[in-house]
């Protein structure tokens, strides 16, 4: 089946296809189409599927390699938008009540340079409302389902991207992390997953969240389309002042070459109780695989590691209650019916309730609390502290170690419906949030799979290393990535 | 900090300050969700962070300032494609001052 070997293929070698016009990019639009046709409505990747788009941005690929023009890096690639980055193209809705009709009258930053890297857009896939959530449950427009059991969840919050990518529906997507939305999805779906460096990639056109914490991030099908993407996206931006005024190194060139002397640290906090047997054992695989090519692997404490959801649970919704106060159904997105003697207060809060699900208003009230009067210096402000020393502390594990192995999730992808106790579903992150709160950019691939019944549900692996660390990062990954080879579903 | 049990009139008031307007039934389980979700953040308390100074922010950055030169803006007409009311090339909202002005 020539779709599915399609799918397969790397960025690099589909780019090669289209520049050399082996292949079409509008042939390559029609084939996810099709795949997306055959799955799309069980999986529920997308809010919304941008078909004539897709084949319009392809012909006028397919147009400029026949005019003998270069038509980029990434010519022909097909891509996933995850739903709270603007695009120009379609709605731009966070999967939120609030924002159903919005359209972006810009590109955020990552979509003009993939853009002008050849990349077609073919779709905004499904997230948890505004990127809360580790499930993709909290849509307002229902839940996606992971590719390998459609009766459980893909994670979350970037689930859609992760479960299109995986699906085939696309050959790479965008996501973004705040606490673990792009590292989560990428394990419970068993493709890659990277949060670069905060401050590594624009956050122009990203919908903020967490304005300290928020990142955007590549998924896909190898190390090395995480790379590419990363590759063409990434670097300062006039438009996003706390983007790093810093070159960013060559990624690529060395990515295949094994590192010499790795030291591979393994925090002891991370071989946790918590963690599920397959989880668990999957580990002691990857340590193995490290130590047979030749890496050093070293024990590291970082025990601070299990106040990270506490510490970020004031950080995230303090930052979300500010950046949210922006939705007030006066310039764009929902307004509620107005009744007889209600004024511009009654507009703002019908609106808001009416527009935003549950989570999200929880989130906003616990950022509202922890920042109100009275309240500040013992939530916020300690928060912040700690936060300082949970940065302290990876710093100093990176003094003996290059990168930090560990789960990315606790457990496998769990059943829709499973987890109703908010902060059950939080602790999901456990492994996750104190990349953001430092942070240092991470990365999850598979390596690994746990068998339950008749069902195989992939496992993830995460790295994380120093700031600004991401060449060596992907390097490390790709290691891992061919000790471990992934499959995917058909 | 201990384990903060919020009472109906807090929830009331963070939800004033949130600018929302959950009805009863929201209240009481908001009530009990936040309540329990503090109790959780608590655990913040145990870690000693004598003298230590907040981090707001993982970069160091100070403020980059542009050019001060117009730029290119987005047109009104496109933007306001998303307002939810207008009158002409205004958004429209509800009246916030008297006649006669305040």
């Amino acid at each position: 089946m020539t779709t599915q070997a399609h799918a397969c293929d790397g960025l690099h070698t589909i780019a090669q296809q289209v520049r050399s016009g082996t292949v079409t990019a509008s042939a390559r639009v029609e084939s996810c189409l099709a795949r997306i046709e055959a799955r799309g409505a069980q999986i529920h990747a997308f809010n919304e599927v941008l078909a004539a788009d897709a084949r319009a941005a392809a012909l006028r690929i397919d147009a400029c390699v026949q005019r003998g023009e270069s038509p980029g890096p990434l010519a022909g690639v097909v891509l996933a938008i995850k739903d709270n980055i603007a695009t120009k193209i379609g709605h731009t809705t966070c999967s939120s009540r609030f924002l159903e009709n919005y359209r972006s009258p810009f590109d955020a930053t990552v979509i003009q340079r993939l853009e002008a890297a050849g990349a077609i857009l073919i779709g905004k896939t499904n997230l948890d409302e505004f990127a809360m959530g580790s499930s993709t449950e909290n849509s307002a427009f229902g839940p996606t389902r992971n590719p390998w059991d459609p009766s459980r969840v893909p994670g979350g919050s970037s689930g859609g991207s992760a479960a299109a990518v995986t699906a085939g529906f696309c050959d790479a997507a965008l996501g973004s992390d705040t606490g673990g939305s792009i590292r989560q999805p990428a394990s419970l779906c068993g493709c890659v997953g990277f949060k670069p460096t905060y401050g590594r990639i624009s956050r122009y056109g990203l919908v903020a969240f967490g304005s300290s914490l928020d990142q955007i991030g590549p998924f896909a099908r190898d190390v090395r389309g995480c790379a590419e993407l990363f590759a063409a996206m990434s670097g300062s931006d006039r438009l996003d002042s706390t983007t790093a005024p810093l070159e960013v190194p060559d990624c690529l060139t060395q990515l295949d070459e094994p590192l010499r002397g790795l030291r591979v640290g393994v925090p002891r906090e991370y071989r946790s109780d918590a963690n599920s047997p397959a989880v668990a054992s999957v580990l002691e695989d990857a340590i193995n695989a490290y130590r047979s090519l030749g890496a050093t692997i070293i024990d590291v404490e970082l025990p601070l590691t299990d106040v990270g959801i506490s510490t970020y649970y004031v950080i995230a919704p303090a930052e979300a209650s500010s950046n949210l106060a922006r939705f007030d159904g006066i310039r764009y997105g929902k307004r509620a019916e107005m009744a007889a003697g209600d004024g511009l207060e009654e507009l703002y809060a019908k609106s808001r309730s009416e527009g935003f699900g549950p989570e999200v208003q929880r989130r906003i009230m616990l950022g509202t609390y922890v920042l109100s009067s009275g309240y500040y210096d013992a939530y916020y402000n300690r928060a912040l502290q700690v936060r300082r020393r949970i940065r302290e502390e990876f710093d100093r594990a990176f003094e003996r170690c290059d990168v930090l192995l560990g789960p990315t999730s606790p457990i496998p992808a769990f059943e829709i419906g499973g987890k109703s106790d908010p902060w059950a579903m939080y602790l999901c992150d456990v492994y996750t949030v104190n990349t953001n709160i430092a942070g240092i950019p991470g990365i999850s691939l598979n390596a690994g799979y746990s068998q339950e019944g008749s069902v195989s549900l992939p496992i993830g692996m995460q790295l994380q290393g120093p700031a600004f660390s991401e060449s060596l990062l992907l390097r490390a990954a790709r290691m891992l990535e061919r000790a471990l080879p992934p499959v995917y579903p058909a | 900090m201990s384990a903060q049990e919020l009472s109906t009139q807090d929830v009331r008031h963070i939800a004033k300050l949130s600018r929302l307007a959950p009805n009863d039934a929201t209240v009481d389980s908001m009530r009990a969700t936040l309540s329990s979700i503090l109790g959780h953040i608590a655990k913040l308390s145990t870690v000693d962070v004598a003298g230590v100074q907040p981090m707001a922010h993982p970069l160091s950055i100070s403020n980059r300032l542009d050019a001060d030169e117009a730029g290119e803006t987005l047109p009104i007409e496109q933007v306001l494609l998303n307002a939810p009311a207008r009158v002409e090339r205004f958004l429209a909202v509800p009246k916030v001052l008297d006649e006669g002005g305040a």
